[in-house]
């Protein structure tokens, strides 16, 4: 099934202001109602519309079949839809915390990711997973981590990650289209507003935000392009999902002239507008709140490296949360927040 | 995709199970199979496995609705272990009230209660021997409670204060106590299972006489683990108890969506040819002699047993959860097997061994006990006010030595610290 152009342009869509979790239900309906093969399945996502309230309504509208709670085993949710993607169907399969998706994990990267690959072609797994990820809710160990950099390093799989409403929904959609699986994490710390990474200073909410300004109906953002959220000159910023916020509060706070991008998809990425962005400011911080080691910042900061060498003045630099598990108590010492985001735009702007 | 017919066969239809009552309906548990207490046999503990199947399909009960124990199963406890068994069950609720409230209040960030399913964790406790390893979920509070841990040790893991041994890491009621022969508690669903199994085998490997126990709610007994765990205990006849808490529900989703429509949790143990016990989880005597007769038949090198413990998660499933959204709210009220305290109290007053007036006074007493150790606890501090635990603490335990990355990383936290909180001043 191939999928037509959005049908309107849109500025001249009617819009609505949404929180995330609104956006990515729009998103789920709209597609569960454009496409019949479209099918959503995970742990309490049916009857209650799950425990983020992500599915609400969408079994009461589209039927218990084509929205339905699932044993609470996650090899057996993945696995189950590769099976429903080898038969032509499109499942977007819940994974209740990202932290629960390694039971998962073999179905994910030795069956799902390579289907196409193992099969010329004759099977594909055209699934999107949907995954509530990172910290700052006071989940413990168990319900913080992001783990997304582990999916990027498997080949045949997509990492998709929404850092608002609008984005949200247009991305999910693409995914859902997407003939190929993708991993889509959803940052749960900003499910219901925007963060500045202030735990005790509040932001205003999406109801006031630009990006919470949602078209209404069918549109979708590609995978693979990056969205410029501010221009600058100074430094350019590389960041993903809940981190786009506090970077930009960060830098606006430090009153720096930053070229903030949110990479919106890992993979594939968006490496033109990153390079030519490093390339006009000849500096690069990358934030993002995942361990630091083999994190997805050694990737950016790798690539940066051997594709804008002549053009930097600074070393890169990579701001991520330390190489420990989430800790309960300590969960804002171990956010990467304005503190270690502006030691790092220090450093940048007098190199 | 259109559905290819062929001829005039019927399409293919999904079965989605769906539980019998929603909110606002009428509940009636005329389906629940309930047979007479004392009615079920007692298989020797040494016999095969599949002497124990029919049990798999019954239900083992001890006391009838005149609230004597019977039959074949009745351990015959004398009346002072009835009473301390009694009392840790209502110490266990007296506990959970009060967290329940503390997260409430703000004092911590979440808190799980196990009301109506404390015979599933209390009873086991005093049937096991204080050094055999439990390997538990998240809701078998009851186990630490009915092995002498400190109160105050709870609750400072709950406030993750400065006095909490996990040093503030692990959510709310992820208890660790070795010492307590208690396995440290992951939210992974189902790990602790084939861990279990593990420990088990290892004992028997090196000739031990401890034998391991492990718990699982009936929602998780869809995850791999699960089957890979029971897998290993037949094939090495491991001196293991697992242990499955079936209280209807895993969060919003009914039984039926880990299987129950078809077959009871206890017959997993059929295909896997161990021995299996479904016993009521309400009445504790119950679960007490099934608890003592898989521990003697795993301690005789007899095998492994799969204990279904049939009963109802009474309260939400946690505190982040509001069970009134998906299930009715007579479902608790009707419960056909009632609530485990009530029946055991009835029976001592039956035997003559307990009135209403030591009941209301050991509330009393048990609700100052739960408070005084708050209070003491609250001493050590409660979550969000303060930063109870030195920054380094964070980096320790990550490895047994800190390696560089965690030694800068360390440094740069106690930086930030100073930044960000200026009034704290240990680092
Ligand atoms: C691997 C994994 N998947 C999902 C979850 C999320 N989760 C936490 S508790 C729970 C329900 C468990 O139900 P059950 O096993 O019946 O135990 P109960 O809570 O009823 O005691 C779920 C789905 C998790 N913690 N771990």
């Amino acid at each position: 099934m191939t999928y037509e152009e959005s049908p309107v342009s849109l500025s001249e869509a009617p819009t609505r202001r949404l929180n995330m979790i609104e956006a990515i239900n729009d998103a789920l309906d709209i597609m569960m109602e454009r496409d019949p093969n479209v099918v959503v399945m995970g742990e309490d996502v049916g009857y209650f519309g799950g425990v983020f309230r992500a599915t609400a309504g969408l079994q009461k509208k589209h039927g218990k079949t084509r929205v339905f709670d699932t044993p609470i085993s996650e090899c057996g949710i993945i696995g189950v839809a590769v099976g429903m993607g080898a038969y032509g169907l499109r499942p977007v399969p819940e994974i209740q915390f990202a932290d629960y998706i390694y039971p998962g994990l073999d179905q994910l990267v030795s069956e799902a990711a390579r289907l196409r690959y193992r099969s010329a072609g004759e099977f594909i797994a055209p699934m999107t997973v949907r995954s509530p990820f990172g910290g700052g809710i006071f989940g413990g160990q168990t319900h913080s981590q992001s783990p997304e950099a582990m999916f990027t390093h498997v080949a045949g799989l997509k990492t998709v990650v929404p850092s608002n409403p609008h984005d949200a929904k247009g991305l999910l959609i693409a995914a859902i289209e997407d003939n190929d699986p993708v991993i889509f994490f959803e940052p749960k710390r900003i499910y219901n507003g925007p963060f500045n990474g202030y735990y005790d200073k509040p932001v205003e909410p999406w109801s006031r935000h630009a990006d919470s300004v949602v078209p209404e109906g069918y549109y979708s953002i590609p995978l693979g392009k990056a969205r410029i959220v501010r221009p600058g000159n100074a430094f350019t910023v590389l960041a993903y999902g809940t981190m786009v916020h506090v970077a930009a509060a960060v830098c606006a706070e430090k009153g720096v002239d930053a070229e903030i991008i949110d990479l919106r998809t890992l993979v594939p990425l968006d490496i033109e507008t990153v390079e030519k962005s490093v390339e006009k400011t000849g500096k690069c911080l990358i934030v993002h709140e995942a361990t630091r080691t083999s994190g997805f910042g050694a990737e950016l900061s790798a690539l940066v490296q051997e594709r804008c060498f002549y053009h930097l003045e600074a070393p890169i630099e990579r701001v991520t949360g330390f190489d420990t598990p989430y800790p309960h108590s300590l969960e804002w010492a171990y956010f990467p927040g304005p503190v270690r985001i502006g030691e790092a735009i220090d450093r940048l702007t007098k190199a | 995709m259109t559905a290819k017919s062929r001829g005039n066969l019927p399409p293919l239809s999904l079965h989605v199970p769906e539980p019998k009552f929603r909110p606002g309906d009428v509940v009636d548990y005329s389906h629940i199979q309930i047979p007479p207490a004392g009615a079920q046999a007692r298989p020797d503990e040494q016999c095969t496995a599949s002497d124990t199947h029919p049990l798999c399909l019954d239900l083992v009960r001890v006391l009838g609705e005149d609230h004597r124990a019977v039959g074949p199963w009745d351990p015959k406890l004398d009346a002072e272990t009835l009473r301390r068994m009694l009392r840790t069950m209502a110490l266990t609720r007296a506990f959970d009230d009060r967290m329940y409230r503390g997260q409430r209040q703000g004092k911590t960030s979440f808190y799980m209660k196990c009301t109506g399913e404390e015979a599933t964790s209390v009873a086991p406790a005093m049937a096991l021997a204080a050094d055999d390893m439990v390997f538990p979920s998240y809701r078998q509070q009851g186990i630490l409670i009915s092995r002498g841990y400190p109160l105050v040790e709870m609750i400072n893991q709950i406030y993750s204060n400065r006095a909490d041994k996990l040093k503030g890491r692990q959510l709310p009621i992820m208890y660790s106590a070795r010492d307590y022969g208690f396995f440290t508690i992951s939210g992974n669903l189902a790990t602790q299972y084939p861990q279990a199994v593990g420990w088990a085998m290892a004992s028997a490997i090196k000739g031990d006489t401890r034998i391991a126990a492990t718990w699982i709610g009936e929602g998780s007994t869809a995850e791999g683990d699960f089957h890979s765990a029971m897998t290993f205990a037949a094939v090495y006849n491991a001196p293991v108890i697992f242990n499955v808490v079936n209280n209807q529900w895993a969060i919003s989703s009914f039984s039926g969506f880990a299987g129950a429509e078809r077959a009871t949790f206890a017959a997993r143990a059929i295909g896997y040819g161990i021995a299996g016990i479904r016993v009521d989880g309400n009445d504790p005597l119950a679960v007490y002699a099934a608890t003592e007769w898989a521990a003697n038949r795993a301690r005789s090198n007899a095998g492994p047993t799969l204990i279904e413990h049939f009963t109802y998660r009474a309260e939400g499933h946690s505190t982040s959860d509001d069970p009134a959204q998906y299930r009715s709210a007579q479902e608790r009220e009707e419960w056909p097997l009632g609530d485990p305290i009530n029946r055991l109290k009835q029976h001592l007053i039956a035997l003559g061994e307990w009135s209403e007036e030591q009941q209301a006074a050991m509330d009393r007493e048990l609700v100052d006990q739960v408070k005084s150790a708050t209070k003491e606890a609250e001493k050590n501090g409660i979550l969000g006010h303060g930063l109870h635990h030195p920054f380094h603490t964070m980096f320790e335990d990550v490895f047994e030595e800190l390696p560089w990355n965690l030694k800068e990383q360390s440094e740069q936290a106690i930086r930030e610290r100073r930044i960000k909180w200026p009034e704290w001043k240990d680092a």
